[in-house]
């Protein structure tokens, strides 16, 4: 493929049009910025659209509620990794972003005085842990479907430019280390162009296909972290991992947590509620990482269902059709459709699924990119920007709440945005010149797949990946498989520098496609089994064997040396690490004080 | 369950090669682990990578891998392989031009729902809080809202086949009927007026087609047939 490369100037660019690339838009368009979207899917087809449950927000629509509440909930959740000051921003911001988005025309279902209706979710708690809470906005189980359709309709009120199935390849900087936009490739005709800007947001997603076994769309490959990578930037804590605890057995589609905060309950071979004796307050609805691990530990100990007693059951059968029919609708038809059961007559076979990445690019409140400069582990990119999955706040720390990713991406999608505007305005960006190689390292990797003429199969490469990363870095970590995890995965990554595709065609080359996915799946793989192999401790939904529950150590988290953040370097494979931030945005609330973690 | 062998005849065009269409004869073993369309293809593209198809969620809510199956539109990863008749005939949606092998050029069919300004007008400023709906009320959204875009109604109609650059097709008037049935609203008379056209709302012969493919069970015919009451309440 002889590659002529076009360009074109915009103020900024946005990769990626899910939640958090629709919501940092909207900022950009509604303030005048010539911006361009590049989403590699229609946005409708973005994987926020397969969000089930709910958006949190303390509105106490149904429940009496406080913003100090879900701030304890997720420091707490995050098992005290989470930035206590993105945290305390993200949970005030929550009621502005959710009552906007039910301007946008948001079809939320209603309480009966017509307010917005929420409903109970996993670790979210009133009074400090006390009891379940009503914090879930939800549109029946399609939230995400219904809150990714009304912001890609908000956008298109506000005109904003899209370009549709444009997949971007790499980041652009200069020596300097100002980022200068991308180089992304158009699908349909091969098209390869620099979008030259002062500003640049990744809004990509998370990476969970790394996992054999995921809840994740194909399409989620992590793209905005192996550019990042690939262009110097640490990432940030990618050894937590979430499996959500009730994915589909064998099919792995998601099943919302939405189910057991309507009432429903995880059920042993011996039909056994057996949440009660891990998390005797909270129950089915204690934290994910905690479930999921109880739920293995189940299976592990001979009291899994089915014939290979590989699996638990979610029931509902107890609830009366009409609240299924009406609030897990979707529920029904996916269990119908991929695990052939219906829920009104029996359970559904579930088991834990990779599902969130917790970690992802280094940012600040603000959605800017932040990297380590001197003695400032957080010093601003200049022109660089991230919000929603792939990036790292960190307000989910070592294990992400349900219902705080869509809350996470309207948040600092919208702060990204703002923050893009206000450095627009106060003229500190920039248009820097391009270096005459910046388009050298995207075309190399291009010119390198056209010219390969044998070498290894795209789908084999992936498989390899996928069952290391699941056998080496799953539920629960072994001191010798992470060890072994490494050994394996540089392997692999050496091996996906000879990928090979038969198909070199110009026009809509899927093949090329995910060969390049590859090559950022293979980034994230790489900085995840490296990041847990090296630490130590059991935090959240990293738990290993060699760091058990002790008195010296509940749970095995050791914070007097592991409170703090990873950050892996692509370049030499290093790590260093940066604290913890435990103090709060504000006077307007106390510090969460560490604490061990019970449900 | 065992291994089995399933045969396929497929649509495939590479513009970059290709001088016109063709079937293409290929048969693929599937694992007992393969129970969807989808995963076949997968498995197929893994035997040929030049097989180019679109694809995501692989739970039916994306609506990226809308095709047509055996003469019938619908969602490759909501279609069981299990009943599928041999071989299995896939070719692109109808009515669409098509890019390469089963990808069609959804232009025209995003631009008919773009025509509906499909988003909510409400001109009053926005209150503190969220503004009321009662649970009635919302009610009038199921079965509009859950469209997921994937053309296989609009594409499966023959008005829009005939007109797909004047008739809005089933799927831009489901969504209209969205808005209008939404209280928040206050657009109704303006999208009324944008659809009373010969072409726009009222080449719909109610054929039905998109009721029977739609997978995510929707009925179109439906809302446009409401659409038509309210043009007709409102002209008398």
């Amino acid at each position: 493929m002889s590659v002529n490369v076009s360009k074109r100037t915009f103020d900024a660019v946005i990769v990626g049009a899910g939640g958090a690339g629709l919501r940092a838009a909207l900022q950009l368009s509604e303030a005048g910025l010539k911006t361009a979207v590049l989403s590699k899917v229609f946005p409708t087809r973005s994987h926020t659209v397969a969000a089930q449950g709910g958006v949190a927000a303390s509105l106490g629509n149904s429940t009496e509620d406080h913003w100090h509440w879900h701030m304890y909930d997720t420091v707490k959740g995050s098992d005290w990794l989470g930035d206590q000051d993105a945290i305390e921003f993200m949970v005030r911001k929550a009621n502005e972003v959710v009552i906007e988005l039910e301007h946008y025309g948001m079809p939320f279902d209603r309480t009966d005085n017509g307010k917005i209706y929420q409903r109970p979710f996993g670790g979210h708690s009133m009074n400090y842990g006390k009891a379940p809470v009503m914090r879930s906005c939800a549109a029946a189980d399609r939230t995400g479907h219904a809150m990714l359709h009304a912001l890609y309709q908000r956008n298109v009120r506000a005109n904003t430019q899209f370009f549709v199935e444009w997949m971007a390849l790499d980041l652009l900087r200069d020596a300097g280390g100002n980022v200068l936009g991308v180089i992304a490739l158009e699908l349909e005709t091969g098209e390869v162009s620099i979008f030259h800007t002062r500003a640049t947001v990744f809004a990509t997603g998370g990476a969970g296909r790394i996992f054999y076994s995921s809840t994740n769309a194909f399409t989620n490959t992590g793209d905005g972290l192996g550019m990042a990578a690939r262009a110097g930037i640490p990432l940030e804590d990618l050894e937590f991992w979430q499996f959500h605890p009730t994915g589909v057995a064998g099919a792995g589609v998601l099943i919302t947590e939405g189910v057991r905060g309507e009432g429903g309950m995880l059920r042993n071979a011996d039909g056994e509620r057996f949440m009660e004796r891990y998390a005797p307050n909270l129950k089915d609805l204690a934290s994910r990482d905690v479930v999921s691990r109880s739920m293995v530990t189940e299976i592990n100990e001979g009291r899994g269902c089915g014939p290979d007693k590989d699996h638990v059951m979610l029931d509902i059968t107890h609830l009366s059709p009409e609240v299924i029919m009406k609030r897990l609708p979707g529920i029904r038809e996916i269990s119908i459709r991929f695990a052939g059961v219906d829920p009104i007559k029996a359970p559904i076979p579930v088991v834990p699924t990779a599902h969130y990445q917790m970690g992802g690019i280094p940012t600040n409140y603000k959605g800017q990119v932040v990297a380590p400069k001197g003695d400032n582990p957080n010093t601003p990119v200049p022109g660089f920007y991230a919000a929603g999955e792939c990036a790292c706040a960190s307000v989910h720390g070592a294990n992400r709440l349900g219902t705080n990713s869509l809350l996470d991406l309207l948040v600092f999608g919208k702060s990204a945005g703002e923050s893009v505007v206000e450095d627009f305005k106060t003229g500190n960006l920039a248009l820097h010149p391009l270096p005459a190689d910046a388009a050298d390292q995207a075309l190399a990797r291009l010119a390198r797949l056209e010219s390969q003429r044998e070498g290894n199969a795209v789908a084999d490469v992936r498989l390899a990946m996928q069952r290391t990363m699941q056998k080496h870095a799953g539920v629960f970590r072994f001191n010798d498989l992470l060890k072994e995890g490494v050994t394996r995965i540089l392997e692999v990554a050496e091996s996906a520098k000879a990928t090979y595709i038969k198909d070199k065609s110009k026009v809509w080359n899927t093949a090329r496609q995910e060969a390049l996915e590859l090559d950022n799946q293979i980034e994230v793989a790489k900085a995840a089994m490296i990041s847990a192999e090296a630490r130590k401790e059991s935090r959240g939904a990293h738990v290993r064997d060699d760091a058990p529950n002790t008195d010296e150590h509940p749970n095995g988290r050791d914070d007097q040396n592991w409170l703090k953040h990873t950050l892996w370097f692509s370049a030499d494979n290093h790590l260093e690490y940066k604290p913890v931030n435990l103090k709060p945005m504000s006077d307007d609330v106390e510090p969460i004080a560490l604490a061990k973690r019970t449900y | 369950m065992s291994k089995r062998t399933v045969k396929f005849k497929i649509y495939r065009y590479d513009p970059d090669k290709d001088a016109a269409p063709y079937m293409q004869d290929i048969s693929v073993e599937l694992d007992p682990s393969d129970k969807k369309l989808l995963d076949a293809m997968v498995r197929l593209k893994a035997k040929d990578d030049s097989l180019s198809f679109r694809r995501s969620c692989r739970e039916g809510v994306c609506g990226s891998d809308a095709i047509n199956i055996n003469g019938t539109n619908g969602l490759a990863c909501l279609t069981d392989m299990e009943g599928l008749k041999q071989p299995v005939v896939l070719r692109p949606l109808p009515g669409l031009p098509v890019i390469r092998d089963l990808i069609v050029d959804m232009t025209q069919f995003f631009k008919q729902y773009h025509s509906i300004k499909p988003y909510l007008i409400n001109n009053d400023p926005p209150p503190e809080r969220e503004r009321l709906q009662s649970p009635e009320e919302r009610e009038e959204l199921n079965g509009l809202y859950e469209c997921i875009l994937c053309a296989c109604c609009s594409t499966a109609c023959p008005s829009f086949w005939w007109n797909p650059d004047k008739f809005v097709g089933p799927s831009g008037l489901l969504n209209a009927y969205r808005f209008i049935a939404d209280t928040r609203d206050q657009a109704t008379n303006e999208r009324l007026d944008n659809l009373e056209d010969p072409y726009r709302l009222f080449r719909c012969h109610t054929i039905m087609s998109c009721v029977d493919v739609c997978p995510k069970s929707l009925n179109p015919t439906r809302a446009i047939g409401k659409i038509k009451d309210l043009m007709v309440r409102r002209a008398v």
